[in-house]
């Protein structure tokens, strides 16, 4: 296994607020990592398929997050842009383990190629 | 010369009779009222959603003082007649006003009756009878402490879960062995129990009480059984006595009331009297239908007709308790020659009972589902013989004639005299009629031209099958706009449901109002979020995570992601010092792009997220606070330079633009609120397309509001004139108070205004003082807790977590 295949721990789960989000930069850009009202946390890619808003900054209901800057909506599990409008932003696997927060190391690498 | 008639009472009995006469005899009576409650008339029935909090005491209104000056009816509010002087046809009130008569109504109406227990001249004991005991018990209820209910009939049952719903923990204590019994059988008196049990409410019935304990203030009631109960309000609600003092003074003669005949004429030809003060043919009513219908034959008598007569019918019963449906009519006692059928559905909560007399309808009464109600009343009140449709009967009127019928055939198959509104004596024609005759569209409509459905509202879901029965698929009965696709109510409703329920929070919100989402959207929960703090200041906490982005960190996002940020400038005032630490600031952050903008402010755009409480921090050491540019939200007051400069000016427009900016600087509104103070017509502020706008002029200051200069164009209407820079700030700071309680979130100042009409914001906001200075409070009450700049608040460490990248990571890092 290499060290790419690793969880990388970005965080606690209570570092992010409840319906919000917080942002993880990596070298390839931010990635946003969600905390639902039930305490599921989701991340994806912290750029709006429509003209890259920052998804982290969005209203988070239920999980989906609604983009500030003209409302598109995406299911936090898929990265599927939800309703009308069509599109998709890359989801990263996340593991929560005792409150802290694992990210899939190799994502990040496939985000920076 | 016109003949005087003198009323004393200004009742709804009263008020109905003279809506008659208007309508028949316009001219034929100089008319005078002697109110000795110091306001118009109002719906006595709907005090009790006043109580619980649905509804205000303006919704309640029947008569504005308007009214009364249209038709040249003399009103003297708060004027109690003490004497009738029946020789020299005068009446003399204690504050020395007197009246001659031609014909006098006395409509007292009735005083609550006072079990004559120790302890009952206690204070903190009221009784429940008019909008001053209903105010005295909100005031009370604000502590939240325990209420006692002595009575648990239709009143002292609506007070308990008003009390109830205003937070206090309320029990109510009934002499008889079930509730309501003069209106419930035993076994609906029994659901009834449960009910109010399961709403919070302790129910004691079979208890008498022995004594109201305390020191000056009540303190507890005492049972016979030796039981105390402690309470910091004792509400007496054990039924009325016709209020008869005067008549009785003046020699006419009473019995339980004032003895009447089938007319309304007393012993004294001159003089006639209605409502709940009267006895006719030995019986006394406390119900507002037979009121109604001795209206009407009083206002016949008074308009010359002289054939009509009063003949007392059963009546209906509803309890007004939101979520308690029951219903009650006629005679349902047991009885040798009585029959009746009962269905019972103990899941469901549906308990229906018809007594029968020789196969037609007696007496009815339906708890939990009382859709019938009217149908069976309408039987009875016709002797309609029920012996072909026996079998079905109790299943209600879809089920006549085999299989469930469509929603609209039931009410197209009652007959045209048919009785829809109880409160308000509304039959199906003059409905119909009216709508097909006024072109009416709406429920609103329906209920403004016919007052059906404008009391309890109980009867509104067959006024919108009458609406959909005539208009067919023209009616659009879901006018109403839910907030969101989370909930199928419309912003009114839950701002008033907010109220009436005292929600506090979002999620206990949406729990209580079934909300079809876990946790809202983006739509409903900035809105929900407003709402709750425009209702609770001080006492609801923000809930940042359901405000938009720009709300949460306090700048404007930009479509690249970085934000902007507006400093204030009161009233677009500036100075060398705010110039240079902007200037500074710009440097400091290389800040890219620097802007005048619109409302006589500065922006910096192009801020990185993480530098903004940097860059507050330098804002803030220079005497700078957030421009609020980014909110819902008072954002500017743009000044043109006013008498202190402008060779024009007649006002110093500046300073008072300066002034309103400092006084509500930090409100949240429902949409954006942005205004403009000019210093003479030339207008060089703008002042007429914005919401609130200012023109000073020689003699003052004229108010407009409701313009708009973004997606729609529109000129100010003008709100209006302010003799001093004092009064203007009062009324602007009221219209805006009154704009935050009843705007819907995103709602601009002149879409409201449309909604709801000019003339009622006018009339809350320039004609009545009183109402004027309320709002004023409310929105200084409220800016206590709003003024804090948040721009200070992060510098100095909130939601850090915002400003902050979570985690960083270099490629190098995750690749090693």
């Amino acid at each position: 296994m290499s060290a790419t295949d690793q969880w990388i721990e970005i965080g606690r789960l209570e570092q992010i607020p409840r319906r919000g989000a917080r942002c993880v930069k990596t070298a390839s850009g931010p990635i946003a990592v969600f905390r639902t009202m039930e305490d599921q946390v989701f991340a994806l890619e912290d750029r709006c398929a429509h003209k890259g808003g920052p998804l982290s900054q969005g209203i988070v209901h239920g999980a989906q997050v609604t983009c500030p800057l003209h409302n598109w909506v995406y299911s936090l599990e898929t990265g599927e842009a939800q309703g009308a409008d069509e599109g998709r932003v890359p989801s990263i696997p996340l593991k929560l383990v005792d409150g802290r927060i694992f990210m899939f190391a190799r994502a990040m690498l496939v985000a920076a190629e | 010369m016109k003949e005087k008639l003198v009323i004393v009472g200004n009742g709804m009995a009263p008020g109905r009779a003279l809506e008659k006469l208007l309508e028949t005899a316009p001219d034929r009576f100089d008319i005078v009222i002697f109110n000795a409650e110091p306001r118009v008339n109002y719906d006595r029935i709907m005090l009790s959603p006043v109580l619980s909090g649905e509804k205000t005491y303006d919704d309640i209104v029947i008569h504005g003082d308007a009214w009364y000056i249209e038709n040249g009816i003399t009103l003297y509010k708060g004027c109690k007649v003490e004497r009738i002087d029946r020789v020299n046809k005068t009446v003399h009130s204690i504050n020395g006003i007197s009246e001659r008569y031609d014909r006098l109504v006395i409509a007292t109406g009735s005083v609550p009756f006072i079990i004559p227990v120790p302890g009952k001249d206690l204070a903190g004991v009221v009784t429940y009878r008019d909008l001053d005991d209903v105010n005295t018990m909100m005031i009370a209820a604000r502590a939240k402490g325990r209420a006692v209910i002595i009575g648990g009939g239709l009143l002292g049952l609506e007070a308990a879960a008003g009390l109830n719903e205003q937070g206090m923990d309320v029990t109510v204590v009934h002499v008889m062995p079930t509730l309501m019994e003069r209106q419930l059988d035993p076994a609906a008196g029994y659901l009834l129990g449960q009910s109010m049990q399961a709403r919070g409410v302790k129910v004691l019935t079979s208890a008498n009480t022995k004594q109201i304990l305390g020191d000056k203030r009540v303190s507890g009631v005492e049972l016979a059984d030796g039981t105390i109960i402690p309470a910091d309000l004792v509400v007496m609600a054990v039924g009325i006595r016709p209020n008869m003092a005067l008549a009785k003074e003046a020699g006419l003669a009473v019995n339980r009331g004032i003895v009447v005949d089938a007319q309304m004429r007393t012993s004294d030809p001159s003089i006639y009297a209605l409502g709940e003060c009267v006895e006719v043919a030995g019986q006394c009513f406390g119900l507002v239908a037979p009121l109604y219908d001795m209206a009407n034959v009083l206002a016949a008598q008074l308009a010359g007709e002289t054939s009509t007569s009063f003949t007392p019918v059963a009546t209906a019963t509803r309890l007004k308790v939101t979520g308690i449906n029951l219903y009650s009519a006629g005679d349902f006692g047991e009885g040798d020659d009585r029959e009746e059928i009962v269905l019972r559905d103990a899941a469901a909560g549906v308990y229906k009972r018809v007594v029968l007399r020789d196969d037609k309808i007696i007496g009815t009464v339906l708890y939990g589902e009382t859709g019938d109600g009217p149908w069976f009343y309408d039987m009875l009140k016709r002797n309609v013989d029920t012996r072909e449709m026996r079998d079905t009967l109790i299943f209600g009127q879809n089920y006549q004639g085999g299989a469930p019928l469509d929603p609209t055939a039931a009410v197209a198959a009652l007959p045209d005299e048919a009785e829809i509104c109880g409160c308000n004596g509304v039959c199906k024609s003059k409905i119909t009629g009216a709508i097909a005759g006024k072109g009416l569209s709406s429920l609103d409509d329906v209920r403004a031209h016919t007052k059906a459905s404008a009391s309890c509202g109980s009867c509104t879901g067959l006024v919108e099958k009458l609406l959909l029965l005539t208009l067919g698929d023209a009616y659009n009965p879901s006018a109403v706009q839910p907030m969101c696709k989370c909930t199928d109510l419309g912003h009114d409703d839950v701002r008033r449901l907010i109220v009436a329920k005292g929600l506090r929070s979002i999620p206990q919100l949406m729990q209580e109002l079934e909300w079809k989402t876990s946790c809202g959207c983006a739509k409903c929960r900035p809105a929900l979020n407003y709402y709750l703090l425009a209702n609770w200041p001080g006492e609801y906490e923000d809930d940042g995570q359901s405000r938009f982005i720009n709300e949460r960190v306090h700048a404007n996002i930009q479509k690249d992601g970085t934000y902007s940020v507006v400093p204030r400038m009161w009233g677009g005032l500036t100075s060398s010092t705010e110039l240079r630490a902007i200037a500074d600031v710009v440097d400091k952050f290389a800040i890219p792009t620097l802007k005048v903008t619109g409302g006589q402010r500065i922006d910096m755009l192009g801020v990185k997220k993480e530098d903004l409480p940097a860059v507050w921090a330098d804002l803030n050491a220079a005497g700078m606070v957030s421009g609020a540019a980014y909110g819902k939200a008072l954002r500017t007051v743009k000044t043109c330079v006013g008498s202190e400069w402008c060779r024009f000016g007649t006002q110093d427009s500046t300073g008072l633009g300066v002034r309103i900016e400092k006084f509500m600087w930090g409100s949240w509104t429902p949409a954006k609120v942005k205004m403009a103070v000019s210093g003479c017509p030339r207008n060089c502020a703008e002042a007429t397309c914005k919401d609130v706008g200012i023109i000073c002029v020689d003699s003052g200051y004229d108010i407009h509001f409701a313009g708009a200069a973004g997606l729609d164009i529109k000129g100010t209407e003008l709100l209006c004139h302010a003799n001093t820079d004092d009064e203007a700030l009062e009324i602007v700071v009221a219209l805006v108070q009154l704009y935050r309680e009843q705007g819907r979130y995103l709602e601009r100042i002149y879409k409201w205004a449309k909604r709801v009409g000019i003339d009622s914001i006018k009339a809350k906001v320039v004609d009545d003082i009183d109402k004027r200075r309320s709002y004023y409070d409310r929105f200084v009450f409220s800016q206590r807790f709003a003024q804090i700049d948040p721009w200070q608040e992060r510098v100095n460490g909130k939601d850090a977590h915002e400003f902050a990248a979570m985690a960083e990571f270099g490629i190098p890092q995750a690749a090693e």
